[in-house]
């Protein structure tokens, strides 16, 4: 079932169009890379979907329903968890109230407490620096470390799908690396759909699932990940060769 | 020397308590709201019965207190989020200089709104007059006022501090100050968290109305734009959009206007303000981001 559908997406800023028609329909338990250049668009596309940049024209459909134009947090509540390009913790909260705060859409019942206690333990199992430094603010975390916070945030959210904007930026290959093995576990864990942008098409050779390359505002190639590889196709879509 | 002291709190308190309802604001929605100063004016004038007479006509102001005091607040808390509701809402996008524009311009349609009801007379009203009978603390004749109105800054500080601190809306609205459309992805409700500000700013009006009232007996239309204009530059010099800063610099500057009184010559002394803004500005040359700097500047959605 599909999770998630574009239809002919598109986004201007004045006169600049960062997205060009994107249409695209992911299922329900997938991973996604996005790939492609700098400027290509693939930030754009994932902040017109999460609500924080307007679209121009098009739909966009969570779950069944039509988010188009909804504001964030009514995204956010239907289970589209964003983690934006430059992590955004909040600096001057501590981890665990980084962490509160993506509980603030739980009804507030009886057991809302226990229930955190229990999401708490959950996120500080899957990254137990986190636990270790509970109580000091969140913006002295190194990179690595603000980058799992904010992976941890998300999933307070109890999400259907978390989006994430170069969780590489910034980090050393060994940290991203331990990065990429926490959200993959949790994927298989949770059964999450992760849609996860990337410069870098590597990555995606790497852990595998859906590949699309963006350059100029469009999906110019759509396969898995392993079999488009690092071959020339992706290559000559990446730079836009031309065929001689 | 305790004199000094005891001066120095109860004026630091009201700009303290004035700066707060500035940098609450600000802190959600990068609103500097020069109206302020007018919902602190309406929340006296709510107590009076329309009239032109130089004796205040006491209206509500008669309630006994523990009626009186949530009334303020709540008139206060009510019209700050009307203001909200009906003017700073389709401003949000815009930049914060047409904001400001847009609250400078609410202020004088409530403080006009006021001159019509009341004329531009002052009026001397008598509010909760058992408090300004004095009291002796270590040899020194202090009016009960000032120690209650210390007493009720500090409660206030102390309350909304656990506010923030402890409870589920307050860390959401900590969250949000620091970066707000962040706090909108994770599910933080924008309009509530606005709303919320607003409110806690107008009950903090609603308390300074209160408080100055008490202390100087006349309601006066402009009154709230003389504390304003010194709440403000509080905020600025505490860092605007950090609370902390704003109350430490709001006592900061009660502390300097009364102590300027006092060490300045006599000549000197109608000038006071002069020095005290001058203060300012030195302050502001060392550290222009403000004593305590905000975090998260950045743009809001």
């Amino acid at each position: 079932m599909s999770l998630l559908v574009l239809n002919n997406l598109e986004i201007r800023y004045g006169r600049l169009t960062a997205v060009r028609g994107v249409s695209l329909s992911i299922r329900d338990g997938d991973t996604v890379f996005i790939t492609g250049p700098n400027g290509a668009g693939k930030s754009s596309l994932l902040r017109a979907i999460a609500g924080a940049t307007p679209a121009s024209a098009g739909t966009v459909e969570f779950d069944g329903y039509n988010i188009t134009g909804r504001a964030p947090e009514d995204i956010a509540r239907l289970g589209f968890s964003m983690v934006p390009e430059g992590r955004d913790v909040f600096g001057s909260l501590t981890i665990e109230e980084n962490l509160m705060v993506g509980r603030g859409m739980a009804k507030k019942d009886r057991d809302w407490r226990t229930k955190a206690i229990e999401d708490l333990d959950a996120v500080y199992q899957t990254f137990p620096i986190l636990k270790d430094r509970r109580n000091s603010q969140a913006g002295l975390l190194s990179g690595g470390q603000q980058q799992m916070l904010v992976i941890g945030r998300a999933l307070m959210t109890n999400p259907r799908l978390i989006a994430i904007d170069e969780p590489s930026l910034g980090l050393a290959p060994n940290i991203t690396d331990q990065v990429y093995e926490r959200l993959i576990g949790l994927q298989a864990q949770r059964a999450l759909t992760l849609l996860i942008v990337e410069q870098s098409a590597t990555r995606a050779d790497l852990v595998g699932g859906r590949m699309l390359l963006m350059r100029g505002g469009q999906i110019v190639l759509d396969g898995n990940a392993r079999e488009l590889g690092n071959g020339a196709a992706i290559q000559a879509a990446y730079f836009g060769y031309e065929d001689h | 020397m305790l004199q000094i002291v005891f001066d120095s709190l109860s004026l630091g308190s009201l700009y303290a308590l004035g700066a707060l309802g500035i940098a609450l604001i600000f802190g959600v929605m990068r609103l500097v709201n020069f109206a302020h100063g007018d919902v602190i004016a309406f929340c006296v004038f709510a107590l009076l019965w329309p009239s032109t007479d130089a004796m205040a006509i006491v209206f509500a102001g008669q309630l006994p207190w523990y009626l009186l005091i949530p009334l303020v607040l709540s008139v206060g808390a009510a019209l700050s989020v009307l203001c909200e509701i009906v003017v700073f809402r389709r401003f949000r996008r815009a930049n914060p200089a047409t904001m400001m524009i847009a609250s400078f311009a609410l202020g004088f349609v409530i403080r006009y709104f006021l001159l019509m009801l009341f004329t531009s007379r002052p009026k001397s009203i008598s509010l909760l007059p058992m408090l300004s009978q004095p009291v002796e603390i270590f040899g020194a004749r202090l009016p009960l006022l000032q120690i209650i109105t210390i007493i009720v800054t500090v409660l206030i500080l102390l309350g909304l501090t656990f506010f923030l601190r402890q409870t589920r809306f307050g860390l959401e609205m900590r969250a949000a100050a620091e970066n707000f459309s962040m706090a909108r992805m994770l599910g933080v409700r924008a309009n509530r968290v606005i709303m919320g500000a607003f409110a806690l700013s107008g009950a903090l009006a609603g308390a300074i109305s209160l408080i100055f009232v008490s202390q100087t007996g006349t309601a006066d239309i402009q009154m709230g734009s003389s504390i304003m204009l010194m709440a403000f530059i509080a905020t600025v010099i505490g860092g605007l959009g950090s609370l902390s800063g704003a109350v430490l610099a709001g006592f900061a500057l009660g502390a300097a206007s009364v102590v300027m009184q006092v060490i300045l010559p006599v000549d000197a002394r109608p000038f006071r303000d002069a020095f005290v803004y001058g203060a300012v500005i030195l302050v502001l040359l060392f550290r222009p981001q403000g004593l305590i700097a905000a975090r998260g500047t950045q743009e809001r959605v």
